[in-house]
């Protein structure tokens, strides 16, 4: 055998040899994974890791976090790269549900997104309600050559609100993106901020991120609007269907038995006080209030019935069609 | 500052990123010059049709974007794409397959170059020498084995501090695929600066640290080797031409 053959048959036999030597680590020596897509919102703030940690102390399971919009965790779960989404957009929900990708729903928590401009304030939005806010930030910015409003233009849930709300102020989103005021960053939510704050502009942002950001006092943007029916915030959990005749070979790897364990823990009476208590030592507030609790109760209480009419389909959190035989996660 | 700390005080999280990206990121450099420099030896020493556009297309391939890379790989090694049989999106083994064909371009590339600055002369002289075809060979790589190294090197650094494929077919998940730049990146998003800070400073060290090496090596090596600064063809092959020599003579 010629020595160059030779050479080639070893570097080809090594490459093989330390990619199965890694797929077999990886494979067979740890446990059993779960692989969550997940909004950014829930990991950038550090709950879905304390989440992960109580969970896999009670369970043989790893799980795997992908911080991405609800856009790329829904496309991923199409794809059926991810075993189980944590997404808060009820639009694309309902479409992702309707494809019979999605099922198990669960709604998980809420809160509210807040509106963040400059102390200042030139539009002069404070004290009004989100809607008013829009109008008068779209006013102030026709008159003005700089950058107003940043948006994440990211395709996440809080884009996805940011583009409803202004559906509901009377707009049309496609040619307002276009105006010159008005600023599409592309990015995840703590560069949006950022971005707002050098523009000295206003945008949408989640609670949590928001706070996170103004405690460490990277932005000084302070929040103008931050309650309301509008600006409701809901969290949902959805578990990728296991069988799907179109795509059976991908989906029937879908690791579900741990997904509905997961899921039940998220509404258990544990999972619910991790979610009401979180950041509540580091920021003095709640970021997030677990919702199973207050829509069990029936009660008309007016943020369970915001969240039955913002987040509800068809009267319920997932129609039964969509429940895959787990009935006893809903009562 | 709290970034120091965090490096000094033996960061449990801070050691064990920083290990899986030396990891992933060696193991990629190990392939690829497994591939590599075979293919570089290939193109810089042999004559053959289609030479030079290979030769272009590897240098033009240095510059591919890691996102574009990155992408093209989530849609191979995604469940539902035409790898998707072997699962391992999202482990540290598709990392590794990434990098490994991202950074092939500059091994070939400088290898094949560091082989053809190498005289022609050499060959010859070797072969008069009366080295075989094969030992001639080696001859030359061992010259070039200064520019090969630095081809290696460079491409391990390229693979060690590129982001873009680690977070498309890594998805940064935390204790498992995170490495150095995609913890920098989600980091810096959460707001948790300081963490991101010590993690820089880290990479750089260490990109600063192999390259220094790399710098002193070869000059120590090279006054070892032939403190004359004659070649090394000439000093190393004539003693072993020697041997050969003797040993063919006493076979007649």
């Amino acid at each position: 055998m010629n020595t160059w053959t030779k050479i080639i048959l070893v570097a080809f036999i090594t490459t093989i040899l330390v990619i199965s030597g890694t797929i077999i680590y990886y494979r067979y020596f740890l446990k059993r994974s779960l692989i969550i897509s997940t909004t950014t919102s829930l990991y950038d703030t550090g709950l879905l890791e304390m989440l992960e940690k109580e969970f896999e102390a009670a369970h043989q399971v790893d799980i795997r976090i992908i911080s991405a919009g609800t856009g790329i965790a829904i496309q991923h779960a199409e794809k059926g790269d991810a075993d189980v989404i944590l997404v808060h957009s009820p639009s694309m929900e309902k479409t992702f549900l309707e494809e019979g990708v999605g099922v198990c729903r669960k709604i998980i928590a809420y809160n509210f997104f807040v509106i963040v401009g400059p102390a200042s304030d030139p539009a002069k939005i404070n004290g009004t309600d989100a809607i008013t806010a829009l109008k008068r930030i779209v006013d102030y910015g026709r008159n003005q050559t700089d950058r107003i409003w940043i948006s994440r233009g990211d395709n996440s849930g809080t884009h996805s609100k940011e583009q409803s709300l202004w559906k509901t102020a009377g707009y049309n989103y496609a040619t307002l993106s276009k105006e010159s005021w008005y600023a599409s960053a592309g990015s995840g939510m703590g560069a949006t901020l950022v971005m707002t704050e050098q523009f000295s502009a206003y945008t949408l942002a989640d609670t949590g991120t928001y706070l996170a950001y103004y405690k460490a006092g990277t932005i000084s943007l302070k929040p103008l609007i931050s309650q309301g029916k509008d600006l409701l915030n809901v969290y949902s959990v959805i578990a990728v269907v296991p069988s799907l005749p179109a795509n059976k070979t991908i989906h029937e790897e879908i690791n579900f038995r741990d997904t509905i364990d997961f899921i039940k823990y998220l509404v258990s009476d544990d999972g619910q006080q991790i979610i009401e208590n979180y950041g509540k030592a580091q920021y003095g507030e709640s970021l997030f209030y677990g919702a199973v609790k207050l829509l069990a109760q029936d009660s008309t209480s007016g943020i369970a019935q915001w969240i039955r009419e913002y987040a509800f389909f068809n009267g319920t959190e997932c129609p039964p069609e969509y429940r895959y035989n787990q009935n006893d996660l809903y009562g | 500052m709290k970034a120091f700390q965090l490096i000094f005080s033996g960061d449990p999280t801070v050691f064990e990123i920083t290990l899986r990206t030396l990891y992933v990121s060696g193991a990629a450099t190990v392939i690829s010059a497994l591939w590599g420099i075979p293919t570089a030896v290939f193109l810089g020493l042999k004559d053959f049709r289609g030479r030079f556009f290979l030769k272009s297309l590897f240098k033009a391939l240095i510059g591919i974007p890691t996102v574009t890379l990155g992408l093209f790989f989530y849609l191979i090694l995604s469940k539902s794409g035409p790898l998707g049989f072997l699962r391992i999106l999202y482990s540290p083994t598709a990392i590794i397959i990434g990098e490994a064909v991202l950074i092939t371009p500059i091994v070939v590339s400088f290898s094949a170059n560091a082989l053809e600055a190498v005289s022609p002369e050499i060959i010859d002289l070797a072969k008069t020498l009366g080295a075989s075809e094969d030992q001639a060979f080696f001859a030359v790589f061992k010259e070039a084995l200064n520019g090969i190294l630095l081809a290696t090197v460079a491409s391990f650094n390229r693979a060690f501090a590129e982001l873009g494929v680690a977070q498309m077919i890594g998805g940064n998940i935390f204790g498992f695929t995170s490495v150095l730049t995609t913890t920098i990146a989600n980091e810096t998003a959460k707001g948790n600066i300081p963490l991101s800070i010590a993690l820089s400073i880290i990479l750089l060290t260490i990109v600063f640290g192999i390259n220094l090496i790399v710098d002193i090596l070869p000059k120590r090596g090279t006054d070892w080797r032939s403190g004359n600064g004659e070649p090394d063809i000439l000093a190393g092959r004539s003693e072993k031409h020697n041997e050969i020599f003797q040993r063919d003579n006493g076979a007649r």
